[in-house]
């Protein structure tokens, strides 16, 4: 149990480096989250008592949470705990599988998206989504992020330009591919291709944004790239994010939702949950006793 | 000993014989492949090379002028055992119309000596193939302008110019002037029976198509004048004499070329080479189509190939983009997938019946009916003509397109699609503008190998459109220029109609190989072209930084 106890120690003292640096930032910033982890923003996604289905298999049982506005919101869990299945109910991607189900309500800004009035389209503009393995498509990095404002309807190059520039430094990828927008975007590296869809997915302006694990394919020095580029993004957006990765989601995010065999085992703030787990579950991930 | 086993076991399972015989097969395959094509090169193209021709003095003192063509050893079983008698060589001596045949068997025992005299000309006629033999004057309506080979072959080379200028007139009224005036004709009579159809007989709409039909008559008989004028003023010939001491008068306008190929040095030679092939690929064929050019049989196999693409195409696409993107996987859907998969070993024979049944008699015979009522019982698109031959080459085609698209899209990664679908594009906007451009180059591939195929393929086309001898070629400049409904000439029915088909084997046999060679560098080009436009696209779309 000593390694165990070790790491969890090591963790708070990061933790609580983190929060410092933080803390000198946010002297001049007021819509920081404070010590505490008391939110100052409204809700923006509300899961209530969600089932989900694979076929005749559970997925998903009775999660219910609430996701303020412009914050980071990670799931952490073991494999296979339903957490990317949670974050693609929150734009309807699960809809692609064959016989998936769901039961409950998911409202995002007040409106249950699971409404067959909902088109799935517009739901899928509002709230985008960064997968694991970085897909840009085949075409040139300009093309990439003009993809998504054409197909909602913007048609003036002088607007596309705009749009493309303002999402590429929203990217944090805009000096470095500003010389060859019309090369493939294939072409990147394995961290400019993610930033390139982080870019192309705030290129149709979203209210949320979803990464399933964004950094699992990538190098350290990437993956901090990756980091400080969301924790940028959620002045703007809600972002949700799904990881493997606990240490990132003790830097980046604000609260913490632990998930266990499709329950969602604690909620909280991000300090409390590594610092002051409730469940013993969530205390035992996080200290690696299993998972 | 058991060290021994294991030793032998452990090469076998090192593979050393496995990587043996692997290499071995591929090299068998590319060397009976390499050894395919230089046959047919080398076959092909020594055809276009002048030969030297020989003056034979036999034994029985008679001469015989002529190229080698072959030799063999004559060979005679005695008494169970095979004794050799020698050998025999094969002669081109041409002058079919004074021998009746192009060729003959001499044995070598039979010949008292053998020269290449310079002045032994050989005379490319437009009918009657090849003739041997040397100049002795050259005459004009009957009057002996000159003797002597050297002075007779100057004189012909002056006028022979002036003749080609009247022929080429001739050939301009021929088929442009008076063959428009025959289209305009024959559009008229239509006209006329289109009336008789509707129940007007007479009047002043019949009368002024007779009108029409009377100035073009006019017309024809000026240009008849013309003709017989231009004719007449074609009377130069040369009076040659054969091997045998027979003298030969061959007017000018029946030759094609004349030369002396024992005078010729190499850069002659290099000159008449590529003039040949020049001729050959852009002439038009002569002499049931053993001599003179092929290029209405290529513009014939290119066009029917294009044709075939532009349908095939966008079926088998759309067909697969079905198959793969909407429907929904089950046994149904496997059950077309392999039926698809089975239609491309389907003989194409059968897709060639299939085409004179369903295009030719069915659809073609409905459009006579509704929209060529007029000329019936001649059939405009009620028999064979390139589009039906095309169609039923895309039918045969199509499969293939299918079966590369299906599995293009299968390659396509679900990244991409979820990439697009998460960014709010509905499943026809990823699959247009994000699927449908991945998969092009698979597209591309499934269009080359239906070209390929295409292009190759004779048994369905000799029943749906292909002919020996098509009098015009599918495009020309009579409105609307593009018909359709046209028969035409095909390199592989060519191939097959000269070799096999033609009265003169022996004269046919190397036109048979430069048309294969012809065939496959048409099928090379295209598909260079084809696969050309797909690394392109390749390029293009999957530079992969990874």
């Amino acid at each position: 149990m000593e390694p165990a106890r070790s790491m969890k120690g090591e963790m708070r003292s990061f933790l609580s480096k983190n929060r410092q640096n933080e803390g000198t930032m946010s002297d001049m910033d007021t819509e920081t989250v404070t010590e505490s982890g008391e939110q100052e923003s409204n809700i923006m996604v509300k899961i209530d008592h969600v089932d989900f289905y694979y076929g005749a298999k559970q997925a998903l049982m009775g999660v219910s949470m609430e996701i303020p506005e412009r914050m980071i919101t990670a799931y952490i869990g073991p494999s296979g705990c339903g957490k990317s299945t949670l974050l693609r109910c929150l734009n309807r991607m699960n809809d692609l599988v064959d016989g998936a189900r769901l039961e409950g309500r998911v409202e995002i800004a007040g409106e249950d998206i699971y409404d067959p009035k909902m088109e799935v389209s517009d739901l899928r503009k509002r709230v985008g989504m960064v997968f694991q393995k970085s897909n840009p498509f085949p075409k040139s990095i300009y093309e990439n992020i003009a993809y998504g404002p054409r197909i909602h309807g913007v048609k003036k190059r002088s607007e596309l330009d705009e749009i493309v520039e303002q999402s590429l430094r929203g990217g944090a990828l805009w000096d470095e591919v500003k010389d060859r927008l019309q090369d493939s975007a294939l072409g990147l590296s394995g961290g400019q291709q993610q930033r390139l869809c982080i870019a192309r997915a705030i290129a149709v302006q979203p209210e949320v944004l979803l990464m399933d694990e964004p950094c699992s394919a990538l190098d350290p020095i990437a993956t901090a790239k990756i980091e400080e580029l969301m924790v940028g993004l959620k002045e703007t957006y809600t972002i949700v994010l799904v990881t493997h990765n606990m240490q990132q989601a003790a830097r980046v995010s604000d609260h913490t939702g632990f998930m266990l065999m499709g329950r969602l085992v604690e909620f909280d703030a991000t300090e409390t949950i590594f610092t002051n787990p409730s469940q013993q579950e969530t205390e035992d991930y996080i200290t690696g006793r299993f998972g | 000993m058991k060290a021994h086993i294991d030793k032998a076991q452990k090469i076998w399972a090192r593979g050393d014989s496995f990587i043996w015989l692997t290499g071995a097969t591929l090299a068998g395959c590319m060397i009976m492949i390499s050894g395919l094509l230089l046959a047919i090169l080398v076959n092909g193209v020594i055809y276009f090379w002048p030969s030297e021709v020989y003056r034979f003095e036999l034994k029985d003192d008679t001469a015989l002028f002529g190229e080698i063509t072959d030799r063999e050893e004559i060979i005679k079983i005695e008494k169970g055992e095979p004794v050799s008698y020698g050998f025999r060589i094969q002669v081109k001596r041409g002058n079919r119309d004074l021998y009746g045949d192009d060729f003959i068997w001499v044995n070598e025992d039979d010949i008292k000596s053998r020269s290449m005299p310079e002045t032994l000309t050989v005379f490319e006629r437009r009918e009657w193939g090849n003739f041997y033999g040397t100049i002795q004057e050259f005459r004009q309506s009957g009057n002996t302008l000159a003797t002597g080979h050297e002075k007779a072959f100057e004189t012909f080379e002056e006028q022979m110019p002036r003749v080609e200028e009247i022929l080429e007139e001739i050939k301009e009224i021929e088929k442009f002037k008076i063959g428009e005036i025959n289209h305009d004709i024959s559009d008229h009579k239509l006209n006329i029976r289109g009336l008789e159809m509707e129940g007007v007989k007479s009047g002043p709409e019949v009368d002024e198509e007779r009108a029409a039909i009377a100035a073009l008559e006019k017309e024809y008989e000026g240009y008849v004048t013309q003709l017989a004028r231009l004719r007449s003023q074609l009377t130069p010939s040369l009076v040659v004499r054969t091997g045998d001491g027979r003298t030969q008068e061959i007017p000018l306008k029946q030759i094609v070329h004349a030369f002396q190929p024992n005078a010729f040095g190499w850069i002659d030679r290099c000159v008449f080479f590529v003039g040949g092939l020049w001729e050959f690929i852009w002439g038009e064929p002569r002499e049931s189509n053993t001599e003179g050019g092929i290029f209405p049989a290529i513009f014939g196999t290119v066009m029917m190939v294009m044709i075939m693409s532009i349908v095939a195409t966008p079926l088998g696409v759309l067909a697969a983009f079905y198959l793969r993107e909407y429907a929904t996987q089950g046994k149904i859907v496997s059950t077309v997938r392999i039926a698809v998969n089975n239609l491309a070993g389907v003989p194409s024979i059968v897709f060639g019946v299939f085409g004179v049944g369903f295009f030719i008699y069915f659809v073609g015979g409905t459009i006579d009916k509704i929209f060529y009522p007029e000329a019936l019982p001649t059939p405009t698109y009620g028999t064979g003509g390139i589009l039906w031959a095309s169609l039923t080459l895309s039918l045969l085609t199509v499969p293939v397109v299918i079966v590369a698209t299906e599995e293009g899209l299968a390659a396509v990664p679900r990244g991409i699609r979820e990439a697009a679908l998460a960014l709010g594009a509905t499943k026809f906007e990823t699959i247009f503008k994000i699927v449908l451009p991945a998969v092009m180059p698979s597209i591309l591939t499934g269009l080359i190998l239906a070209m390929a195929r295409a292009a190759g393929e004779v048994a369905p086309l000799m029943i749906t459109g292909v002919v020996k001898l098509a009098p015009a070629l599918p495009i020309d400049s009579f409105y609307p220029f593009l018909h359709l409904d046209r028969k035409f000439m095909h390199l592989g029915f060519h191939i097959y109609d000269v070799g096999f088909q033609s009265p003169n084997v022996d004269a046919a046999r190397p036109m048979v190989y430069t048309t294969t060679f012809l065939l496959l560098l048409i099928v090379l080009l295209l598909n260079s072209l084809a696969i050309a436009l797909r690394n392109r696209l390749r390029k293009k779309l999957t530079i992969s930084g990874l």
